[in-house]
Parts: C-alpha cells; structure tokens; sequence
C-alpha cells in the first residue's frame, strides 16, 4: 500500500506538470470546440443536433495529447526499470498511471466539457448530464490511451502510433457518451446509453492492466 | 545468492551466450567483463529479469524469482532513472522509498553520499557525476542484497569512485552481493567473470 501511494503521488506530480499537463489539454479541447462553429459558417443553429457528438469527438482528441509522456519517458531515462523492480506488480503499475493520469488531465477536461458543449449549442440544462458523462467518458479514455501508450511503447513517432492505436478504441465511449447528449436533447431517458459507457470503462479496467503490462515487458526486452 | 544456470540469450539472429553457468555467493562481487557488444548488459538485464532467456534459468535462494525482483534487487543500469525536470529531493524521495527505504535509510544516504546542498536543485542542473551520486542514493538508503550494477562508476571522479568502493565493501560485509558490468577494476576486491569477444 504504502509502495501504490508512493508511485501514485509521483505518477500524479508528473501528469501535472509533464507535456503540458491538464492547461495544454483543456486549452485545446476549447480551441477546438470554438473553431468548429466558425468552420461551419457560424450558425449555431445548424449545428446544435451534433453538438454533443462534436463536443465528444473533441474531447476524445483532446485526451491523446499527453499519453505519450505516461511511459515513454519512462523507458527512455530508465525509470522503467526502477519501477518494474518495485514492490508493486506492473500491473498494478499500469492502472496506477492511468488513473493519475484521469485525475490531472481527464477530471479538468470533463470540467471544461460544459463550457465547450454550451459553446456548441447544447441547452445549458444539460451541463450536469455532459459533465457526468465526460468523467466517465474520460477515465475510459485514460484507461485505454494507456493501453495504446503501453502498445506504442519504444517505438519510433511513438506519438503517432498511440494517435493510430487508441482512436479506434474511442469509437464505442463516443458514440455512447454523444447518444446520452441526443437522447436527452430529444427528451428521451439517458441513462440506457450512461450504462453502456460504464460497462465499456469496466471493461477497459479490467484488459488495460494485463495488456499494458504484458506491452511494457515485451518493449523492455 | 543468485544461481544462473546453462543460460542462452540471443538478440536477433545472433547468440550473445550460451550454455552460461555461474553463482554468486553472499559477501562476493563480481566483476562481469567482455569487450563492447559482448552482452554484459544483456546478461544483467536478463538476471533482473527484463529479459526472457532462450533457455536457462536464473534462480534465488531461498526465495521466488517474482520476490527477488519486487525486494531484493538493486539495478542501476546506464540510465539513471531521474527525471530531469524534478527537483533532486523528490527523485530521491520516490526512488529510495519506491525500493523500500525508511527515513533514516534515506538520511544515511545523503549524509554519505553529500547530497545536501543538491537536493534543492532540478536534475537537469546536476552533472553527471552528481546525477550518478544521486541514482546510488537508493542503494544506500534501502536495503536489497543484490546489487547489479552497469559501469556504475563511468561519470565518477577518483574521489567518489574510492568512497563508493567503501560503501560497497560495508554492503559485502553485511553479506549483500554484488554484479558489476565494467571496462576499470571494482574498488573493491572481485573476482573476473569473462563473457567473450563480443563477436
């Protein structure tokens, strides 16, 4: 225990300040979201039936920025070693870093997410329903942008490769995350297309620990 | 202390060792040479286990290789595994509780290896030397037996390179182990194990 509050106090240290931190991905979740209406003509109007899938396909974007830093720095300085000879098994590790990095770039994302789908064109009513669904969404994306950083690891443009690995695995919390956002926009009930997304982050919590640490020993040799 | 028995190891198509035999006892250091390329470094990262050997087995006495690896190991390979934008106190604070130090384990170290007056600085603004004293301070502090060791003294001086030979020799006294990649003599007594050519 003592070893997991060890790792994660530096694991959070490092997600705060490296690659930009949260600042880097909240400011460009938000640039995003207040370039799409002027690339549409600027009538919000037209675009408020997708905003919230627009908001979502942002959000999921704005996630990948900082994965790379989770392990390849790691590798490269040699505290990939240190770290897997440690107390805590590496699976434990992974999950450890995943959800340090929720906590410092996730959590200020999903704050920021309301901002940006009113920005859209969302209702404001349905700030409370956007932000529960982004931290759930966003603790699956760090779930699985460490499973793709894992996968990606000691690779050359690793950066890219992560870009290219994790997208894919984005589709299903996007299209659940933005039907929650239509089904509420239409008056329909939410909570079928909440449910999915949990069970999706359930199910990245379970395989991104194995897969990651099986991707982290396979790149150390 | 550490038994490798018939181990093979091969990086590509080419075969680093094979068939390599060896113990090391507590109280002993070894001094592990072969000329560039030989796989000295292969062969300490396959005993700590980042390598899966083609055949062999690497076994501990008395205990289970996954134990040995989580409590028992000291690797200080040729990175050091600082991050070069933390301030030397908290890189120091993570890596020597992270191997199991306690605060006086900790204390001991900076004391000895005169760490005080860095440890406010980033690591980037550490030399090598310094970063090196750093990275050891987890060897002090925390008590693992098996040390395994790739050129540890490269960046040193003269001066630090005789008072780590001290600190080595206290470790052997106290019946710890240690495996050593390098080109110069260990400053402490060693005996030689060759692993060729490197061809």
């Amino acid at each position: 225990m003592k070893g997991l509050m060890t790792l994660y106090r530096r694991e959070l240290a490092l997600a705060w300040s490296g690659g930009g931190g949260p600042l880097l991905a909240c400011g460009f979740f938000l640039c995003l979201t207040a370039l799409i209406p002027l690339a549409a003509g600027g009538d919000p109007a037209g675009l408020r039936p997708i905003a919230g899938g627009i908001a979502w396909l942002a959000l999921a974007l704005s996630s990948i920025l900082s994965l790379e830093r989770l392990f390849e720095r790691d590798l490269e300085d040699g505290a990939l070693d240190l770290i897997t000879l440690g107390p805590v098994p590496l699976e434990l590790v992974v999950l450890v870093k995943a959800k340090a990095q929720w906590l410092a770039v996730g959590v200020p994302l999903a704050l920021t997410a309301p901002v940006a789908a009113i920005t859209l064109g969302l209702p404001p009513s349905l700030a409370p329903l956007v932000l529960l669904s982004a931290l759930i969404g966003s603790l699956g994306f760090a779930l699985t942008g460490a499973l793709g950083a894992a996968l990606a690891l000691g690779s050359k443009r690793g950066g890219l490769l992560i870009a290219v690995v994790v997208l894919p695995l984005f589709i299903p919390p996007v299209v659940f995350g933005a039907g929650a956002l239509e089904r509420a926009v239409n008056g329909l009930d939410p909570m079928p297309a909440l449910a999915f997304l949990g069970a999706w982050v359930l199910f990245a919590a379970v395989i991104t620990p194995f897969a990651g640490a099986a991707a982290v020993r396979n790149a150390q040799g | 202390m550490i038994t490798a028995t018939a181990l093979t190891v091969s990086r590509g198509e080419r075969v680093l060792f094979r068939d390599l035999s060896f113990g090391i006892a507590p109280g002993e250091a070894v001094a592990l040479t072969g000329a560039n390329g030989a796989g000295k470094t292969t062969l300490l990262r396959t005993l700590a286990g980042f390598i899966r050997p083609d055949a062999g087995t690497v076994a501990f006495a008395d205990i289970e290789p996954a134990e040995a690896r989580a409590r028992h190991i000291h690797w200080l390979g040729h990175m050091d595994g600082l991050k070069t934008g933390r301030r030397a106190r908290e890189e120091l604070e993570f890596q020597a509780r992270w191997s199991g130090a306690n605060n006086e384990g900790i204390a001991a170290a900076i004391a000895g290896l005169a760490l005080e007056p860095l440890l406010d600085l980033e690591v980037r603004k550490l030399s090598a030397g310094q970063r090196r004293r750093l990275a050891f301070a987890r060897l002090i502090a925390a008590p693992r037996p098996l040390w395994l060791l790739d050129e540890p003294f490269a960046p040193l001086d003269a001066r630090w390179r005789a008072a780590l030979g001290l600190m080595m020799q206290a470790h052997l006294d106290r019946g710890g182990a240690i495996l050593a990649a390098v080109h110069d003599p260990l400053p402490v007594a060693a005996r030689a194990l060759d692993i060729g050519a490197g061809r």
